[in-house]
């Protein structure tokens, strides 16, 4: 708290705790530098902060202060991870505010100060934030109410007043001003989010959908930045997990004279089948969780890996969704042309963090304040507290950035990790999860077997579309009440969400894209009503979720992912069947006007030779080289992308290099383009990465692949593409997702063009040099 | 693993960013943990424990090295360099700025990894073309994949920057 706002607070006659629980928080320290950039001195001020504060998100002062100072601060519920998005939103604010971006300082995620939004994912903080809610919305209501302000304290109408860096002009006399500082500064607004307030359009923009540099970016290449893995408490010990030898063993018990030779033990922490050491030193935790003897029961064999898709398919229970169905399928393959069918299998992946994921809990006695890198803050606070016993409000949790999470990784469980040790010990606790256990244990992105089979007719047009999908789930996120979603909170005694069993389906009540379960060429129609982005409407999607052995959650562009790998594949073996280009045959199907420009502006970028796949000239010798074409409607609405790949193969390794990459983006208005840039190069090689290698391994008991040997990225100097990004910017459209369009139709590119330049066709995800080498001996 | 206990503890002198730090430590420690658990250094991460990814990495005597499976009584008496002393926030050193100029992170977690392995090898060989920066950056990791940028950072230090 600068000694500024402090005044403010004397002044304003209210207690701090009340002030927090019946406004916004107007009092935490303004201090320059980017989010979380200066958190080294800031999270020592900030533990002040009041857990019980819960902001309504009606009310603008939940959103929005004017610090004593006059800076602006903005308060919001979506973090940044590495994405960019702290950046954007705090020049969203600047550009509603009239103020420069230095004077923003955004606070994000800390459930004493920030409003709840749920978790920050799936593509979804820039259009919660950046449209006509939420923290734009409350960024409008207090321009329009500082105009107010100043149009009382100047004698002038609000149309005649100007507003620039945080000080209100008449516009025809710039002599009669006054600041923020002098109309706010250190008060509330006392005011509720109006949503007739005029956001600024984008024609007028300097500070929004510019290339503004990210603020975090000098702390981060100097180790000047504070990640949860630097957090260091007063009285801090370090805690090591000992997770189960294999899926589903039980604890029998634990032999503590296994590490007497340990020193600086604090404690052996049992709860259910959690095992946690702790000890004074980081290396002694390591050392002991190692050699500690426990004798656990053994777990259930696991389904074999090498049949594992067909396993999935005689599942059961199963939960049906059907997605569409226009209930003439049956006519209309037995009146079709030609008839294609295919099966595609992808398999689990994973999150694969960088560091490894890493919490700090200071439990003691009834309250709890926790450093983690969790998503979601006020879900974490909801069920840390089921997980330690106490009251929610006596829990605060303050987002502290990670290693990047690309989805539901590690960071959960570490939080309870760190937590459950900390209230065993009555001190502070951090936590690191070893890399065995942040790989063996997290919630993979599911596998998926997928069926496809389309109809065409005499011309060579999709009649009929049909789907039918097995997904494996187990777990998820938390959310507000489930902490058994996730590893440890199931070691220490709670259940996941039950698996609710379906069969038959009901017929679609509400259009549902799931995640992509509906192809992007399909009209869509539920009622009468198309929702769909194609025009084919003979279509049918049926899921299946199955109980998974191993722990689900979303991914980075979870389910979309692998739902685009088959249809993007199977649309480019509809068109190779119909003899068409790929490109034309797809503009054939889709209805949707954003959706045709993105594979259009792919296909410029490329420069794209319009014929049918696959090419005839077979490339240089021993190399096979081809161009394949994909495209995506994100969760149907949620943004636009297309893609071009080329690749190379080479005929004896199997190995395939991606040579050039052409995408095109559409996500609404560009809110930073070099932010959009950077997320949708990040996107594509990590989609590259994906389709190329990854892929969990298990044995008959347990994951086997633990370690970067046995699950295989790619490294920083490995053939790399030359990725061209096009940026459509639609600046009257709602914002939409960004930060997943790219990596959902990287596969498919890939695999379209394998089949490009080799007519063979592979159906599996990853496309490692073992597979591709199979394959092509198709043609040998 | 073997286990110290405490009467095996070692008084080691480490010499790191230039100070000089005198320590009790079971001398199988690695390095990684000494760096950021008793001197609190916010350069040199915890990634794998395994030496495969690069987070841990530092430079001693003028060779980049993953400290995570370094022995701190190996490197007793060496000359350790951490990210932090590069440069600061407001006075990067030209690579640093590299990074800066071209926006080249996402989360950030594995810039330590890039940075001092990429310093380590353009110090050693101040006239490497592209294809021999990138066959020396190819044992870092980075998951959030920000390798064009990360790559076209360390090639404009290479070509434009370097003393």
């Amino acid at each position: 708290m600068t000694p500024g706002a402090r005044d403010a607070l004397r002044r304003s006659g209210l207690s701090r705790r009340n002030f927090l629980k019946e406004s916004g928080a107007l009092i935490v320290c303004f201090s320059a530098g980017g989010f979380g950039a200066s958190a080294r001195p800031a999270f020592a001020q900030s533990a002040q902060g009041d857990s019980s504060y819960r902001p309504r998100p009606n009310q603008l002062d939940s959103w929005i202060a004017i610090a004593a100072d006059g800076g602006v601060i903005a308060y919001t519920g979506k973090a940044e991870l590495g994405q960019g998005i702290g950046t954007a939103q705090t020049q969203l604010v600047a550009e509603e505010l009239c103020v420069s971006f230095e004077r923003v300082k955004l606070i994000a995620c800390d459930t004493a100060f920030t409003p709840d939004q749920g978790y920050t994912s799936g593509s979804q903080s820039h259009p919660a934030n950046f449209n006509h809610s939420n923290l734009a919305q409350a960024a409008a209501t207090a321009r329009e109410a500082l105009l107010r302000l100043a149009s009382d304290r100047l004698g002038a109408p609000a149309e005649q007043l100007a507003a620039a860096d945080g000080v209100v002009k008449v516009k025809a006399d710039s002599s009669r001003k006054v600041s923020y500082q002098e109309l706010l500064g250190g008060q509330k607004f006392n005011l509720a989010l109006d949503k007739n307030a005029q956001r600024k359009p984008a024609g007028e923009w300097t500070v929004l959908g510019k290339p503004v540099p990210r603020p975090d970016i000098p702390a981060l290449v100097t180790a000047r930045f504070q990640f949860v893995h630097n957090v260091r408490l007063p009285g801090m010990s370090y805690g090591s997990v000992v997770r189960p030898p294999s899926v589903g063993a039980t604890l029998v018990s634990v032999d503590e004279d296994s590490i007497r030779s340990v020193p600086g033990i604090v404690k052996i922490v049992v709860k259910g089948n959690f095992v946690g050491v702790v000890a004074e030193k980081l290396w002694q935790a390591v050392q002991a969780a190692y050699i500690l003897r426990i004798n656990w029961s053994p777990g259930p064999t696991l389904p074999a890996q090498a049949t594992f898709y067909d396993h999935l398919r005689t599942q059961k229970p199963t939960r049906d969704t059907l997605l569409v169905d226009s209930g003439d399928l049956d006519k209309k393959f037995t009146e079709a042309t030609t008839v294609v069918k295919a099966i595609y299998h992808h398999p689990y992946q994973m999150h694969g963090s960088m560091g490894s994921s890493c919490a700090v809990a200071d439990v003691r006695g009834d309250s709890a304040t926790l450093w983690s890198p969790t998503q979601g803050a006020w879900f974490m606070r909801n069920t840390a507290a089921m997980v330690l016993g106490l009251k929610p409000e006596n829990v605060r949790v303050i987002f502290t950035r990670g290693s990047g999470c690309y989805g539901n990784n590690g960071a959960d469980p570490v939080t309870y990790d760190a937590a459950l040790m900390s209230q065993a010990v009555g001190k502070p606790v951090r936590v690191q999860l070893t890399r065995q256990d942040e790989m063996a244990w997290e919630n993979y992105g599911n596998a998926f077997v997928m069926d496809e089979r389309a109809a065409l007719d005499a011309q060579g047009n999709i009649v009929a579309w049909d789907h039918e999908s097995w997904v494996p789930v187990l777990g998820n996120r938390p959310g507000l009440e489930r902490p058994g979603n996730v590893v440890t909170g199931f070691l220490a005694g709670f259940q996941p969400e039950p698996f609710a069993a379906q069969t038959p389906a009901p017929a679609p009540a509400v259009y549902n894209n799931n995640s992509n379960g509906i192809p992007s060429y399909l009209a869509g129609v539920i009622a009468g009503q198309s929702r769909g982005t194609g025009n084919v409407r003979g279509e049918r999607v049926l899921v299946h979720n199955v109980v998974s052995p191993f722990w689900t959650g979303p991914l980075r562009s979870p389910e979309r992912f692998q739902n685009t790998f088959a249809h993007e594949s199977f649309v480019d073996e509809l068109a190779a069947k119909a003899k068409a280009d790929p490109v034309d045959f797809r503009l054939r199907h889709l209805s949707h006007p954003r959706l045709r420009d993105v594979l259009k502006g792919a296909a410029s970028a490329a420069s794209w030779d319009a014929r049918p796949s696959p090419q005839r000239a077979r490339g240089r010798a021993g190399v096979f080289s081809g161009r394949g074409v994909s495209c995506v409607a994100y969760e149907g609405t949620n943004g636009y992308a297309a893609m071009v790949a080329e690749v190379e193969i080479d005929k004896n390794s199997g190995v395939i290099s991606v040579k050039r990459v052409s995408v095109c983006v559409d996500c609404g208005p560009i809110s930073n383009p070099e932010g959009l840039r950077n997320q949708t190069e990040g996107g594509t090689l990590q989609g590259v990465s994906r389709a190329l290698f990854e892929e969990v391994t298990w044995d008959d008991h347990k994951i086997t692949s633990v370690d970067w040997g046995s699950y295989r990225t790619y490294p920083l100097g490995f053939r790399i593409p030359t990725i061209q990004v096009a940026m459509i910017n639609r600046p009257t459209e709602n914002a939409t997702g960004a930060g997943e369009l790219a990596i959902t139709i990287v596969a498919p590119a890939i695999a379209n063009a394998v089949f490009d330049a080799t007519g063979v066709r592979i159906r599996q995800v990853p496309l490692n040099p073992e597979r591709v080498k199979v394959a092509l001996q198709q043609i040998s | 693993m073997r286990v110290a206990s405490n009467d095996e503890t070692k008084t080691i002198t480490l010499k790191v960013n230039g100070a000089i730090h005198r320590l009790d430590l079971d001398p199988n420690t690695p390095l990684l943990y000494v760096l950021i658990d008793d001197l609190g250094l916010y350069g040199p991460k915890f990634g794998c424990g395994l030496g495969q990814c690069g987070a841990c990495t530092v430079i001693v005597n003028g060779s980049a090295i993953r400290s995570c499976v370094t022995l701190v009584e190996s490197v007793g008496g060496s000359e350790i360099t951490t990210l932090e002393a590069l440069g600061t926030p407001e006075k990067p050193h030209s690579l640093q700025q590299a990074f800066i100029d071209e926006q080249a992170a996402q989360c950030g977690f594995c810039l330590n990894a890039v940075i001092m392995t990429a310093k380590a090898f353009l110090d050693k060989n101040p006239k490497a073309n592209d294809e021999q920066i990138e066959s020396a950056m190819s044992t870092v990791l980075c998951r959030c994949f920000t390798h064009v940028r990360m790559l076209r950072a360390i090639k404009r230090y290479a070509r434009e920057m370097m003393p």
